[in-house]
């Protein structure tokens, strides 16, 4: 069904598929149909949302990721690790110890992905105040949202902010740092843990953007899993690395719901899970909704939080994150910044960790030979800039790149090309849409009635795979039941059909 | 082709319902996104005029290749002094309705602000008549 514009993170295993319909009727775009007993995925609407991954009851949906090995092609191997891993722990979890296992297994630096905030909102604010004629505008933060707003809201793609998402700039600024620090550039690799889907496919095909700064993808729940059954298995007291503190409050807080809206300028509103993004868009079209100023919009409940490769509550996720988040805000307006040794970040008791030991040496504290050079970090500025090699210093260039270019609209309603071929379609469609009776149950491999009448149309369905028309056919003798019988094997595949009740 | 949808006065959850429907058909036949945008935008103002304002009415919805031409017909009070509801900032809305969001008197001229042709038919105590064109 039409060649794919862009990689897609989620594929389904034919081997494991039973052919049932879960998948297909939670997809919000439609872009699953069921065909000779497996779910089958049309490419161009998929935008990787992944909510066929959490609702399969057989673990067919896989999250392609890279081989984790492939971490050791490169002499440096950042973990770039988004706060939401953090959440993944439990609190007695220090984030030191965190940081620990990453480093244990077998990365060399860790860069926290959301260091980028700070950069980017600033970025963000001139870019609101420069496009003031565009309202609302639309946070590109969520790369399924981004893909949704393409295929489904064609119209709304220049309310999109073309700026880059923390991650990108995050992964930039650290390669260039690194650079700087005197590592070859092809040494480097940078790995992304990823709470989703949708963030492998952009980085694997970016949207606005020609190349990913970022070299492979391990998912979230992988890493979480060897990380935790160390930390249970070592009781928790391998911390071989010292306290960094790189994030702010606010962005430590970024990727989840109003992480974005509650620091926007004017009328701004945060709307997570993907379902109600859509018809909360539906109504912008129309400009139901009047005279607001920024749309935080992400398509997992929660947010990041609820990314469908994390493993803890994602309610418990918010929580630990929101409280790390109070500890800093209170330790920045305590004052407590500097030079003091602090255990607290990680919200671990007092006295707990191994800490004292150079703090604030940076995120590169742990790279070999990097280490002694760190100046301390200040809380309340940007982690890129609050680097060893001065604050400041990579700003200008990471603003050179903060801009995307043009998102393309990519929308994958019309019935054909040609307007008037479109009518004669839309006709049919809806002399078809009589004869179904509207009761979605998705026997015929279309996730609804409106669904299997355009796929007809467009000859990717026939009018007899319907249960109910089967039985109207049956009844004024023009289908024979072997003749439904048949049908439906080409849909659901032998086994169903063939057993013995 | 042909679409007709009911409108149904005074009920505000369901306003909106018609425009979206057009919306979908629009798109299913590649309109360009900027006239959907346009039309939908103007048909939405009117299907609330009639929600606010009117008993019941009726959206009709005439497509071919080089003009959509869109009527709302309705039962209603009927418009007295059409020139004066062109008005920006004119409205006859009650402050529940404005409450709600709706009723800020900016109908009527954002519809003819979105379409190519806007006629405007009223009898008092029977109805009011929108008739709208716009060229593709």
């Amino acid at each position: 069904m039409g060649k794919p514009d862009f990689h897609h993170a989620l594929k389904i295993d034919r081997d494991v598929c039973i052919g049932c319909t879960h998948c297909m009727n939670i997809c919000p775009t439609e872009a699953i149909r069921v065909r000779n007993g497996k779910a089958v995925l049309i490419d161009n609407r998929c935008v990787d949302c992944g909510f066929c991954y959490r609702v399969c009851p057989v673990n067919a949906i896989i999250v392609e990721q890279d081989d984790f090995n492939r971490i050791f092609e490169y002499k440096v191997r950042v973990a770039l690790m988004p706060a939401v891993l953090t959440g993944q722990f439990p609190e007695n979890v220090s984030l030191r110890q965190i940081h620990s296992e990453l480093l244990a297994l077998g990365f060399t630096h860790i860069c926290e992905v959301e260091q980028g905030v700070e950069l980017l909102y600033g970025v963000m604010m001139e870019y609101m105040e420069q496009q003031k004629g565009t309202r609302p505008l639309i946070s590109a933060f969520c790369p399924a949202i981004v893909r949704l707003i393409q295929v489904r809201f064609p119209a709304l793609v220049e309310n999109l902010i073309h700026l880059k998402p923390p991650l990108d700039i995050s992964a930039l600024g650290f390669r260039e740092q690194l650079i700087e620090e005197g590592y070859d550039g092809n040494d480097i690799g940078i790995f992304y843990i990823t709470p989703c889907a949708a963030k492998i496919a952009a980085v694997k095909s970016p949207v606005g953007q020609i190349d990913s700064p970022i070299t492979g993808v391990i998912n979230m729940n992988f890493i979480f899993n060897k990380a935790y059954t160390r930390i249970r298995q070592e009781k928790g007291d391998s911390c071989i690395v010292p306290e960094m503190r790189q994030l702010t409050p606010r962005s430590l807080l970024w990727s989840l719901t109003g992480g974005e809206s509650d620091h926007a300028p004017g009328r701004s509103l945060a709307i997570d899970e993907i379902h109600n993004v859509i018809n909360f868009l539906e109504q912008l079209e129309n400009e139901e909704m009047k005279d607001i100023d920024f749309l935080e919009l992400r398509a997992c409940d929660e947010s990041c939080a609820g990314g469908v490769l994390t493993t803890a509550n994602r309610f418990f996720t918010v929580e630990r994150l929101r409280k790390l988040a109070e500890k800093l805000e209170f330790e920045v307006t305590a004052g407590k910044t500097g030079e003091v040794s602090r255990s607290g970040v990680s919200g671990e008791p007092p006295g707990s960790g191994v800490s004292g030991a150079a703090p604030g040496s940076g995120v590169s504290g742990a790279a070999p030979g990097s280490g002694g050079n760190g100046k301390p970090g200040k809380p309340g500025k940007s982690g890129v800039s609050g680097k060893p090699s001065g604050p400041g210093r990579h700003e200008d260039f990471l603003k050179k790149q903060m801009t995307i270019s043009p998102i393309e609209p990519r929308s994958m309603l019309k019935l054909d090309d040609d307007m008037s071929e479109a009518m004669k379609k839309l006709k049919r469609v809806e002399e078809i849409t009589k004869c179904l009776p509207d009761v979605d149950c998705a026997a015929c491999g279309s996730p609804n009635c409106q669904a299997f009448a355009e796929d007809i149309v467009q000859g990717y369905a026939k009018i007899n795979q319907c249960v109910f028309v089967q039985r109207i056919f049956e009844n004024r003798g023009i289908l024979s039941c072997e003749e439904s019988l048949r049908i439906m094997k080409e849909v659901w595949g032998g086994d169903k059909l063939d057993k013995n009740c | 082709m042909y679409f007709e949808y009911e409108i149904e006065g005074g009920n505000f959850s369901r306003a909106g319902y018609a425009s979206s429907e057009v919306k979908k058909r629009l798109r299913q036949l590649n309109v360009d996104m900027k006239v959907i945008k346009r039309v939908v935008v103007a048909l939405y103002e009117a299907e609330v005029n009639v929600v606010a304002h009117a008993w019941r009415g009726k959206m009709r919805v005439d497509i071919d290749r080089d003009r959509i031409r869109l009527e709302i017909d309705d039962e209603g009070p009927g418009i007295p002094d059409i020139d004066k509801a062109m008005e920006e900032g004119y409205s006859t809305a009650t402050p529940e309705v404005r409450e709600m969001g709706f009723g800020a008197g900016m109908g009527l001229p954002n519809i003819k602000k979105n379409v190519d042709k806007l006629n405007i038919t009223s009898e008092v105590g029977q109805g009011t008549k929108v008739e709208m064109v716009t060229y593709l």
